[in-house]
């Protein structure tokens, strides 16, 4: 009779319990720590949470219904979302030397870009969670980064993470980063390519141009 | 085969649009040259990576290519390792290792990620990102053909990463290689819905792409901590006031 090789499988299973215990008792102790209600860090789960709720139980959305995305990112998200600094950075110098109209114009057209090609995105949400990840040393800051990730059930997370910045008016969202990349900044380069060949009207054309064609495209 | 790749390499080599800036970023001093590399990927990518990628996932059922994608990743854990290893990251090495040990034994040889019900998350790691947090810097820009966006110093990590992958100490030749090509359908399968953002959201693919890339591996050597980009922001600046020979009617 040979002992091993009944020792064995016994041994892993054993391994395999105490990692187990150890990962649930990890599990728990990290979904403990909850945000403070009128923090930045309660505002972003909470619209996160909203957000991925109402687009699992609509199938318009699911179908990459554009209107319906329109729809809930004006309603929804819009409101928490200062755009007009979002575009101001992104256009950065350019921003001195357009007119009003010009200015509408470049909010106008970035916000449809940005609906446009996160439509789809938004499109594909299925089981996915939101979980915050710990941000440190910013209580009583008035411009925070408040770090989350999108989980989905098979795959890795998606680090998703949002500038925030305190007004009157509570606080607004002004950037984001998606998988470590800052949005405003990297518009900011290709924006400013565009802006020294062209000045702002071609910025303005480039992106109503290229709105038209991703209008056109998804017909 | 590689009469189709000398067509295509041929076809596309003039397809490149480089403007007249190109190299003036200090990041990318190469541009003129990586523009046409990166046009040559794309067309690689366009015609044959992606429709052999869809052809994958029209025939192989959503769980299958679960496994096998997690079967890659668990292989993978080998560099994660090795690499937080020289970082002295040993907490996450620890993860590695764990990861490793039961997706290999309990999740059968990779195919399910069971260490990520109970929270042990994946640490994806290379010897770009190891010489990273040694402190070296990324040096310019470069778009390699066939692999795409990399600095410098994440090409010179290929090379180390080339020894600490599983897939390179195969035999016969033949696995390696059959191996080596599922793995890069199966990679490639796997970002077909992302893809296409990228075309959506970008005025310049290239640009969007080398700067999303750049941001990217700075903000993983800095752990997801890099402090946020400097911004210039002036709100208070008045709209500028049109000349009067720009505004309609003004001549009348």
């Amino acid at each position: 009779m040979n002992v091993c090789t009944q020792i064995t499988p016994r041994r892993h299973a054993l391994a395999a319990g105490m990692l187990l215990t150890l990962g649930l008792v990890l599990g728990v102790a990290r979904a403990a720590d909850a945000p403070a209600p009128d923090s930045p860090d309660a505002l972003i789960l909470n619209l996160a949470t909203e957000v991925l709720d109402t687009i699992r139980n609509d199938k318009a959305i699911q179908a990459g219904d554009f209107a319906r995305v329109q729809k809930l990112v004006n309603e929804r998200i819009l409101p928490h979302v200062n755009f007009d600094k979002m575009t101001r950075l992104a256009v950065g110098r350019g921003w001195r030397d357009a007119t009003a109209e010009q200015r509408s114009a470049l909010t106008e057209q970035f916000r449809t870009l940005l609906m446009r090609t996160y439509s789809g995105a938004l499109s594909k949400v299925t089981d996915h969670k939101v979980r915050l990840r710990p941000s440190h040393g910013q209580d009583g800051a008035s411009d925070v980064i408040v770090r989350t990730q999108i989980v989905p059930s098979q795959g890795d997370a998606i680090g998703l993470d949002y500038r925030l910045e305190k007004t009157e008016a509570g606080w607004k969202i002004y950037d984001l980063n998606i998988l470590g990349v800052w949005l405003v900044e990297n518009y900011k380069n290709e924006f400013s390519a565009t802006l020294n060949q062209g000045g702002v009207d071609a910025l303005v054309k480039a992106l109503t141009d290229k709105n038209q064609k991703l209008a056109a495209g998804s017909k | 085969m590689r009469a189709l790749l000398c067509v295509l390499l041929v076809s596309l080599a003039g397809c490149a649009t480089v403007p007249p800036t190109a190299g003036s970023n200090p990041a990318d001093p190469y541009e003129r040259i990586n523009r046409h590399v990166f046009a040559f990927n794309d067309g690689f990518d366009r015609h044959l990576a992606q429709p052999v990628a869809r052809g994958y996932v029209w025939l192989v059922p959503t769980p299958v290519r679960n496994c096998v994608g997690n079967f890659f990743a668990n292989l993978g854990e080998v560099g994660n390792f090795i690499n937080a290893g020289f970082q002295a990251q040993v907490s996450d090495a620890a993860t590695d290792a764990g990861r490793f040990a039961v997706n290999s034994t309990v999740g059968i040889l990779g195919c399910f990620d069971v260490a990520r019900r109970f929270g042990w998350e994946r640490n994806r790691q290379d010897f770009g990102l190891t010489l990273g947090k040694w402190g070296l810097e990324p040096g310019p820009y470069v778009v390699l053909p066939f692999f795409g966006s990399r600095s410098v110093r994440d090409a010179v990590g290929e090379i180390p990463d080339y020894f600490t992958d599983p897939l390179g100490y195969l035999k016969p030749p033949r696995s390696y290689y059959a191996l080596y090509g599922t793995r890069f359908v199966d990679r490639r399968s796997q970002f077909l819905d992302t893809s296409g953002l990228v075309d959506d959201a970008a005025l310049d693919p290239y640009v969007f792409v080398r700067d999303a890339y750049l941001q990217r591996r700075r903000s993983i050597v800095h752990e997801g901590e890099a402090p946020p980009p400097a911004l210039d922001d002036d709100p208070d600046s008045p709209p500028a006031v049109k000349p009067a020979s720009t505004v309609p009617g003004g001549g009348k």
